[in-house]
């Protein structure tokens, strides 16, 4: 059974940010939200770091287990998707994330945030709207999986740092890779999002 | 595996299941293997992949009912590196991207810019309209009405002033054919200020590197750089400036474990990522070169049999070099001898060893000569001319080679021909004009052969008397195409430089600063440009590959292409007809294939004769055939069999030839035919040098004749086993070659040069036929000749270390002056004068710290674009000075924090935030150049045209930069300057 899975080999990211508008442009996702983003370690110093993060769709997914309404949920792929209809904007899901991922859409004094957005793996939405429509793709963007194709981030990833696809075969990429450079600082966020790590 | 499935929705996921079953399973499993960065060799070693989700559908954003979706490609207008972009369009509109495998440059790869052009497309900043400035307002007008008034003033301008009075300022944004066609405007209007941004990017590069082996370019390739084992990068950060090169340079350095070395001033993005960091002080690019040259010769590390037979000159180096032992270059560059012995030693001896700059080599008062050095360490350890090897240099904008290429230069006409006679009756046979009539469009003959003004003193040819400008009179009108105004230095003169001009017209898709910085009233017209999305036509990356793009969509707004609207100009001047004269124009559309098949007629010098528009078509059609390494299509493909991706130039001959191109300059490894070559015989055969010799116990002067040419080193497959002159007909005749001519090739050498055939060489000759010949003899057209150590025209023969015009050490200042001031490009160089001037001042006590500055990997160029894309600007909302905690620390600046920065010249001010980094060391303030919309602290929002402002604006980093000129190209000098800063 293939499980999709995010992996950024952080001795790849330069932080170029293509990620970023490329999750942009494929969802037309508006200004102020930001499904992934990259995060520098040690900026301008000896061991600069950088890792490209977003939704990790992780096995267990913390955000779904205390969404109040349910509205969270994995799909055979592994893929964590959720359903904006049933959803309250009440944040549990960003306090539960490890990764900081779920965005709202608005700042409210009364605590108001509007429907949560994270990113989908390109994968549309959890809603009723039918799979490639116009109305799933206003409320979620893209749905590039159910064509065959991976999440726009990783297929645009400019050093190839950043993988996507089933978990076996980019652990298995990244492995490869690890072995014939001989360093790496191992698959970043794996053992919080999966409960595994990577060989090497 | 725990999955917890939602019960709320079983049907759907059966619905997925069934469309998966037939229409995906085999397909799909492939393609996500291969976007999942799986190599072919690793298929076999996956296991079963069960996909649920997946449907047969158009993924992305959904087009209309009932709409067709086409996809169309080309290529990413952000760098030079040659992204292909696959776009996907329903009923005129550009809906999505979708990333192009099938490219061995990129391979589906963007940067945040790439991946964001749509954007660039969609915008609704975009200059929608012409408009023109009447009384201080922004007011629309018609095209027609556009192209008449200011064609009926610059024909007034041209009456009254000369034609030297225009300013024909283009851009690296052009394609292959607008740039061809903004020079070949220029030459028809009469004059030869015609230049682009090549004059502030690598101008200096081009000289020094043309002048050393012939051909200034990228002589590998970034697919090249998978072959080195030393990669050291000085002064260049491609992760931020060219990010899809990281891939390769990254891979490169996985597989052979290279040593990837940054020199550089700042702990770059790239540093991040490199084997070795070596901090340095800006500006003392060639003391560092020569701190390693004198450990490779002290050790004899250098490469003798190489130096030997493809290098001349090599004892004037020595003896410059014997200049820096290492406790003067630690003086000068504060460099510890064991870290330059150090990368000297990985240079020299874990080869093949690159080496890749940018613009941290070549903006300085000094960038002919850094590139020269850099040139001469190549040389000296034999790192030329070979896979993984080489110089390369990776040039700026998305076609800054090309435009460069076609001759938006002051000093050339297309290709390198130059100014002389020869050149204008080379162009003129290939233009089919009368070379009178042509020579009648100038003031005077010497004119039309004087280089024109380098687009950094535009200001300068504006502002100064008329008696220090060598042309009839000053600069009084501007014509811009996709050139900003915030990239030259000396940002508050060109303020006044602006208010002067008689006539400001600015053709760009955006308004850019030209149209906010002075307080104009009147005379200004921005005319909306569409973009090279928005029309045919090929560019060249930097490492010399032709792509050639497809129009996406129809030009948005009022917008107009660059030939188009260059047609409309010419047609007011009266010379459409003739300057069209082979090139189709129907309906006012001009036929971008037709300017490329001219360009092929008259591309000889530069080997840009061979890429016809159906091949170059060819190559996009079948990408996905060229190797990732070796950029070459196998030999039995039936469109583009043995080629390399791109036709490198040169490519040899006719189309018809097929030469495959040339991917690696200068390799005597291949045959000539297959993409090999020499070093170009450019200067001649010999050398007469008058040398001091010791005759029986006395002294005497004696005349050696040195030999020039290769010795020893030849092609393989050469028939000649030696070095060679460049071929014409006459050295054809000796060799007894010529009787391979066709009688039609004859017939046009003869025609070209009925009084003296025997000279029509491989360079005018329209046939192609002299090439042909050489190179079935296995020669390369242009001769087999010793790369220059030594360049006797360059004001710096053997480089020089000179301190930069505004630098923090004046005790290295009578040491290590710049060059006495002089006339050059018709306008003054006084930077002797200014840097004698600051010394006496004192001006580094008040403006302590090093200004430099650079590219930011969310923006581009002056930033109009990049800063109105919504993606990108959200990335970068404002302008700043990066400075060392230390620096910050002594002046109370907190980071993220308003400072005000002053500059050196003109009491120039500019407010920012500080980032307090120890990124730049201390004594080092960094600043990125994109930024324009603010000046000296006034935010200028409001004047531009309603709704055309960019997203993000800032004060830009040239309000502070100062003077500084490379003497022998004109570049400026933003890399090093000084400044002060305190705490807003």
């Amino acid at each position: 059974m293939a499980r999709m899975k995010f992996l950024c080999d952080a001795d790849r990211c330069i932080d170029c940010n293509a990620c970023v508008t490329a999750c942009k442009n494929e969802n037309e996702v508006p200004w102020g939200i930001n499904r992934r983003r990259v995060v520098t370690i040690n900026d301008g110093k000896p061991g600069e770091r950088s890792v490209s993060m977003a939704c990790m769709h992780c096995t267990d997914a913390p955000c779904a287990s205390v969404c109040p309404v349910k509205c969270i949920y994995p799909t055979e792929d592994g893929i964590v998707l959720h359903d904006k209809d049933l959803c309250i904007g009440c944040g549990y899901c960003f306090y539960a994330c490890p990764f900081g991922a779920p965005q709202y859409p608005q700042v409210g004094n009364f605590g108001s945030r509007g429907k949560m957005d994270k990113c989908t793996y390109c994968a549309g939405g959890g809603g009723p709207e039918a799979p490639g429509s116009a109305e799933e793709y206003a409320k979620y963007g893209s749905n590039r999986f159910g064509e065959g194709k991976l999440p726009m981030c990783a297929e645009m990833c400019s050093t190839k740092s950043l993988l996507a696809g089933d978990g076996d075969i980019i652990a298995q990429i990244y492995e490869e890779r690890v072995e014939k450079r001989g360093y790496g600082s191992g698959a970043w966020g794996w053992t919080t999002a999966y409960h595994e790590d990577v060989k090497s | 595996m725990l999955i917890r499935k939602s019960e709320r929705r079983p049907e759907r996921a059966r619905l997925f299941d069934a469309a998966a079953d037939e229409a995906s399973a085999k397909l799909d499993r492939r393609t996500f293997l291969k976007r999942s960065g799986v190599t072919a060799g690793a298929l076999a070693a996956v296991g079963e992949l069960a996909l649920h989700s997946v449907r047969k559908a158009e993924a992305g954003p959904p087009p209309p009912v009932g709409a067709t979706v086409t996809t169309r490609k080309n290529v990413c207008t952000h760098c030079s590196v040659g992204c292909s972009v696959i776009a996907k369009v329903a009923n005129g509109v550009w809906i999505g991207q979708e990333p192009d495998y099938d490219s061995p440059i990129n391979r589906g790869s963007h940067c945040c810019k790439g991946a964001a052009v749509r954007d660039d497309v969609l915008n609704e900043r975009r200059l929608r309209y012409p408009v023109k400035l009447v009384n201080g307002q922004w007011t629309r007008i018609s095209w027609e009405k556009a192209i008449d008034e200011i064609g009926d003033k610059l024909l007034d301008i041209r009456q009254k002033a000369g034609p030297d009075s225009v300013y024909w300022l283009g851009s690296a944004k052009f394609t292959n054919e607008a740039a061809y066609l903004n020079r070949k405007l220029a030459a028809f209007w009469g004059t030869n200020n015609s230049d682009h941004q090549a004059r502030i990017c690598h101008s200096t590069t081009v000289t020094g590197v043309a002048n050393t082996w012939g051909y200034g370019a990228m002589t590998n390739s970034y697919n090249d750089i998978r072959n080195a084992k030393t990669i050291l990068l000085m002064g260049g950060n491609p992760a931020e400036a060219h990010p899809v090169s990281l891939q390769h340079i990254l891979e490169g350095k996985e597989l052979n474990r290279a040593n990837m070395i940054v020199v550089d001033p700042r702990m770059t993005r790239t540093a991040a990522h490199a084997t070795e960091y070596v901090r340095v002080r800006p500006g003392t690019h060639i003391a560092t070169i020569y701190g390693m040259l004198w450990h490779i010769f002290e050790n004899g590390w250098e490469d003798k049999e190489f130096l030997a037979q493809r290098v001349y000159g090599l004892d004037e180096v020595r003896k410059q070099v014997a200049k820096w032992p290492p406790k003067e270059v630690e003086r000068v560059t504060g460099l510890p001898e064991a870290q330059v012995k150090h990368v000297a030693e990985l240079f020299a001896k874990q080869r093949p060893s690159t080496l890749i700059w940018a613009m941290g080599q070549t903006q300085f008062t000094t960038g002919t000569s850094n590139v020269r050095a850099s040139c001469l360490l190549l040389l000296a350890t034999g790192n030329m001319g070979l896979p993984g090897a080489g110089a390369n240099i990776f040039r700026g904008h998305t076609n800054v080679q090309g435009a460069t290429d076609l001759g938006l230069d002051v000093t050339s006409l297309p290709l390198y021909y130059g100014l002389a006679e020869e050149a204008w009756r080379h162009w003129c046979r290939v233009w089919e004009v009368d070379y009178d009539w042509m020579k009648s469009r100038f003031p005077d003959k010497k004119l039309m052969e004087t280089p024109g003004i380098p687009s950094t003193r535009w200001f300068d040819a504006t502002l100064l008397p008329k008696n220090q400008i060598s042309q009839p009179n000053p600069v009084q009108a501007m014509f811009i195409m996709g050139h900003g105004v915030n990239t030259i230095t000396r940002m508050p003169e060109a303020v006044k430089g602006i208010e002067k001009l008689e006539l400001l017209v600015v053709c760009d898709p955006y308004p850019t600063a030209w149209s906010v910085l002075s307080e104009r009233k009147n005379g200004t017209y921005l005319l909306p440009a569409c973009t090279s999305f928005e029309m045919e036509g090929s560019r060249t990356n930097s490492n010399r590959s032709l792509q050639w793009g497809e129009k996406i969509v129809e030009p948005v707004f009022e917008s107009k292409n660059d030939y188009d609207t260059m047609y409309l100009f010419a047609r007011k001047f009266g010379f459409a007809d003739l300057m069209f004269k082979n090139i189709k124009v129907e309906n006012g559309a001009v036929s971008a294939d037709d300017i490329l098949r001219e360009i092929n007629r008259g591309g000889w010098s530069t080997g840009y004769c061979g890429q016809s528009p159906e091949r170059l078509k060819a190559h996009m059609r079948n990408q996905h055939k060229f190797d990732l390494v070796t950029l070459r299509a196998p030999k039995d493909d039936p469109e583009v069999g043995g080629d390399y991706y791109g036709l490198p130039w040169p490519c040899w001959g006719t189309p018809e030839y097929r030469h495959p191109g040339t991917p690696i300059l200068y390799n005597t490894n291949l045959p000539v035919k297959e993409g090999g070559g020499t070093f170009r015989a450019r200067f001649g055969v010999e050398r007469v040098v008058k040398r001091k010799v010791m005759e029986n116990g006395q002294e005497v002067e004696r005349e050696d004749h040195d030999n020039l040419l290769a010795e020893g080193s030849y092609s393989v497959g050469s028939e000649i086993k030696d070095g060679y002159p460049e071929f014409t007909l006459g050295v054809l005749k000796k060799l007894g070659w010529d009787k391979d001519l066709t009688a039609q090739e004859r017939e046009t050498i003869e025609r070209i040069n009925p009084a003296d055939p025997d000279k029509v060489s491989w360079s005018t000759d329209l046939s192609g036929g002299i090439q042909r010949v050489a190179i079935e003899h296995g020669c390369s057209p242009y001769g087999n000749a010793k790369a220059r150590m030594i360049a006797w025209n360059l004001p710096d023969p053997v480089p020089v270390h000179r301190e930069p015009i505004y630098t923090p050490r004046p005790d290295l200042v009578a040491d290590y002056p710049t060059l006495p001031d002089a006339k050059q490009f018709r306008v003054p160089n006084i930077g002797f004068s200014v840097q004698k001037a600051a010394v006496d001042r004192a001006i580094s006590k008040q403006f302590p710290l090093i200004l430099s500055s650079g590219r930011l990997v969310e923006y581009e160029g002056g930033g109009e674009e990049t800063r109105s894309n919504r993606w990108l600007a959200e990335l970068k909302q404002h302008m700043y000075v990066e400075i060392n905690p230390a620096d910050a620390a002594e002046r109370g600046i907190v980071d993220g924090g308003w400072v005000w920065v002053t500059g050196a010249e003109n009491s120039s001010r500019a407010r920012m935030k500080a980032q307090v980094t120890e990124r730049v060391g201390k004594g080092v303030a960094w600043m990125p150049f994109h930024f324009a919309g603010w000046y000296e602290g006034a935010d200028l929002r409001a004047k531009y045209p309603t709704g055309a402002d960019p997203i993000v604006l800032g004060e830009s980093v040239n309000t502070l930069t100062t003077y500084g000129y490379d003497p022998a190209t004109g570049m400026q000098e933003p890399k090093a300057t000084l400044c002060q800063i305190r705490a807003a």
